[in-house]
């Protein structure tokens, strides 16, 4: 295969023909939705913003794992984590994110063992290494996740670990986009959807969207250009009435998604019902384990009970994510929430719609 | 003043806001003096009844693997410190080195590090005159942890503080970004990217010495923890102007610049072992390019930017978007998805 050059989607002449192709389609106001993370650093990165015109509003949507994991989650895993002879093995972004009291960092801090991993596969190798201990993995994420922890248990299972599990608090988009446009959200003229997700689950489950609710869509790579297609396509929809998935990623996204990830994810888990950090329950969301892989579900293993918080006073953390707020309305930003002083989610992880803004020092 | 129950997090040694916090708040507070006030990478000071000035610095080093493509510990601690020396404009003479030793680390490797930094710092021309060795308990110290200590001599006439940045001088970088994180993370963690992804861990005191010598250079500084974006900052800070940067003009190599990509990593915000940044006269910015670029360790030099008035560093993008670039905040993680 070729080597990837971001540079052919950087190019500044076919971005201003999209500019203008874009200009043209933005006579009327448009509030379009960029549902993943990645999309919502790369606008910030990538001064998106200041390239179109004002009509034209990008609003995030809840599409950071580490931002929609319930708060309750977190308290669970914290406590997990703390549990003599556990050995929590995550993903960088989680071990910041603020509990009700502390984070995973904190606990760590406090003589947790609390180890950053790259891959799933990490963790197991944990548990081979330390036979004596339980290895816990703190599983967030959406589709685009999941399928790789689900091998990872069935690793476990060939190479019978019983000292690994995971924490289920994996969650799934489609459901997510449904409670936006059902009300939850804020009123949106189009929705960017995520190309990593979409790589997993293909084109299908959107259907609806565009069925039920005419609301355009667009599946979109994470280069500029790819960006400014997406928003154009998006536009073009409103404009012609004909509402579908445009797939401007098909260099990542076949239709069908990939079946055979499909297939490991539905051979361990199983959609269930969840809670959205800041947003509530959202029926058939999130992905808990079937029956026959109970054993390696972190949740049943270590039956702790936290008690229920709120969350933190003044966080818009969820507004945000819904894309009622923008990260600058929220009374928090940029003076008691840093990415070093967390008080929510969305400015911890490097995909939340606060720490983007923050970071690349976005205005409205 | 430190709140009741507060801890010091992996995060206040990421080099960037949280560290200059904690820097601020403990050290900077308790320790208070004219030499630590200049806040440059070396403290300058002045032998009684002498004209000569010298150079004093200081620098710990932890690294995971303590073996990595490009380099290693005792390379790394040779090479930092030299380097903070010679963002002074000094020329490195001493170095002290002080190991904590993790008791059951195997000599081969203890010989292996030593082995490095004699070789890094006869490259350096410069010799350890004296040292310390303490062993701890298995579990005190992963491994192998070495202090190094350096002092120099700063010739007559040089003048080089990251105060000294003027609205209009140009601001140029040695070579490519981010080589030395990605190389030690791809290490670290196993993450399996091809290509040759190295360490640029060098000493850079030769490099200094000819840009010296081509003239016009105000400010040295070396982009390492933090990246080139917090270095920026300091600079612009410390001189009280602004910076832009031209994102296009930044070096970074392809295979670099992918595994940041992938891994969600920005190597404006990555550490470099072996590369500098300068804020030099725009009259003296061509002669002074064309010196660094004859040289090995300076041939893919650029101009990345300008300094204006104002605060502040500001990006302009490949696009032609403007946007500020911020110091480091707490650590730079990968992302998730």
């Amino acid at each position: 295969m070729a080597q990837f050059d971001p540079d052919r989607f950087r190019d500044p002449a076919l971005a201003a023909g999209l500019v203008a192709r874009i200009a043209r389609l933005a006579g009327r106001p448009a509030a379009l939705m960029e549902v993943c993370g990645t999309h919502t650093m790369a606008i910030a990165q990538h001064g998106i913003r200041g390239l179109i015109p004002a009509s034209i509003t990008l609003l995030s949507g809840p599409g950071c794992p580490v931002c929609v994991t319930a708060l309750a989650d977190i308290d669970r895993m914290i406590a997990i984590a703390s549990l003599d002879g556990v050995i929590t093995a995550t993903f960088g972004d989680m071990v910041r994110v603020p509990g009700s009291a502390g984070s995973l960092g904190r606990a760590k801090a406090g003589g947790a063992d609390v180890r950053t991993v790259y891959s799933p596969l990490d963790a197991l190798a944990i548990a081979a290494a330390n036979p004596g201990r339980q290895v816990v993995f703190a599983g967030v994420g959406f589709e685009t996740t999941a399928p790789t922890i689900a091998a990872t248990v069935l690793e476990a299972e060939r190479d019978g670990l019983g000292n690994f599990s995971v924490y289920p608090a994996f969650k799934l988009v489609p459901p997510a986009l449904e409670a936006v446009l059902s009300g939850a959200g804020a009123a949106v003229d189009g929705l960017l959807l995520p190309g990593h997700v979409s790589a997993i689950i293909g084109t299908g489950p959107y259907r609806f969207i565009a069925e039920r609710y005419r609301t355009p869509c667009a599946i979109a790579g994470f280069e500029p250009l790819d960006i400014l297609e997406a928003i154009a396509l998006l536009l073009e929809q409103r404009e012609s009435g004909r509402t579908g998935i445009a797939n401007e990623y098909r260099r990542g996204v076949p239709e069908a998604g990939n079946p055979e990830a499909l297939r490991l994810l539905d051979r361990v888990f199983q959609p269930v019902d969840a809670v959205w950090r800041a947003v509530g329950a959202l029926p058939r969301s999130g992905l808990g384990f079937r029956e026959p892989y109970a054993a390696f579900d972190a949740s049943r293993k270590f039956p702790v009970t936290v008690v229920p918080a709120p969350e933190p006073e003044g966080c818009r953390c969820g507004q945000v994510m819904m894309g009622l707020a923008r990260p600058d309305q929220c009374g928090h930003f940029g003076t008691s929430c840093t990415p070093s002083r967390p008080v929510g989610p969305c400015m911890v992880s490097s995909e939340g719609a606060c720490a983007a803004w923050y970071k690349y020092g976005v205005a409205a | 003043m430190a709140q009741q129950g507060e801890i010091v997090t992996l995060a206040h040694g990421s080099g960037g806001r949280l560290s200059h916090e904690l820097i601020e708040r403990v050290f900077r507070r308790r320790f208070d003096n004219e030499w630590l006030r200049q806040g440059d990478d070396s403290a300058e000071f002045r032998i009684q009844h002498s004209e000569c000035r010298m150079a004093f610095t200081t620098d710990s080093y932890t690294v995971k693997p303590l073996f990595f493509p490009g380099g290693d510990i005792g390379r790394l601690a040779v090479c930092g410190t030299v380097n903070d020396l010679a963002m002074k404009g000094a020329r490195p003479l001493l170095l002290s080195a002080g190991f904590i030793i993790e008791e059951g680390f195997p000599l081969a490797d203890l010989d292996q590090a030593a082995g490095s930094m004699a070789a890094a710092a006869a490259e350096a021309g410069v010799s350890i005159a004296t040292g310390d060795t303490k062993v701890v308990d298995r579990g005190a110290c992963d491994g192998l942890f070495i202090n190094t200590s350096g002092i120099g001599v700063i010739p007559d006439g040089v003048d080089i503080s990251g105060a000294n940045a003027r609205p209009g001088d140009a601001v140029i970088v040695s070579g490519t970004l981010g080589d030395h994180s990605v190389a030690v993370m791809n290490a670290r963690h196993g993450f399996g990217l091809s290509g040759d992804l190295a360490s640029d861990v060098a000493p850079l005191a030769d490099l200094v010495r000819a840009m010296l010598g081509a003239g016009g250079v105000r400010v040295l500084r070396d982009p390492t923890r933090g990246g080139l974006a917090t270095t920026l900052n300091e600079i612009a800070g410390q001189s009280r102007v602004s910076i832009t940067v031209e994102e296009p003009r930044l070096p970074v190599r392809p295979q670099v610049r992918g595994a940041c990509e992938m891994l969600g990593l920005d190597p404006l915000y990555c550490a470099n072992e072996g590369k500098l940044v300068a804020v030099a006269d725009p009259g003296a910015a061509g002669a002074l390019l064309a010196a660094m670029r004859g040289r090995r360790d300076g041939r893919d030099a650029a101009v990345i930017g300008t300094v204006g008035t104002g605060a502040g560093v500001a990006l302009r993008t490949a696009l032609g978007a403007h946007r500020p670039l911020l110091m480091l905040e707490g650590e730079a993680l990968p992302r998730i998805c």
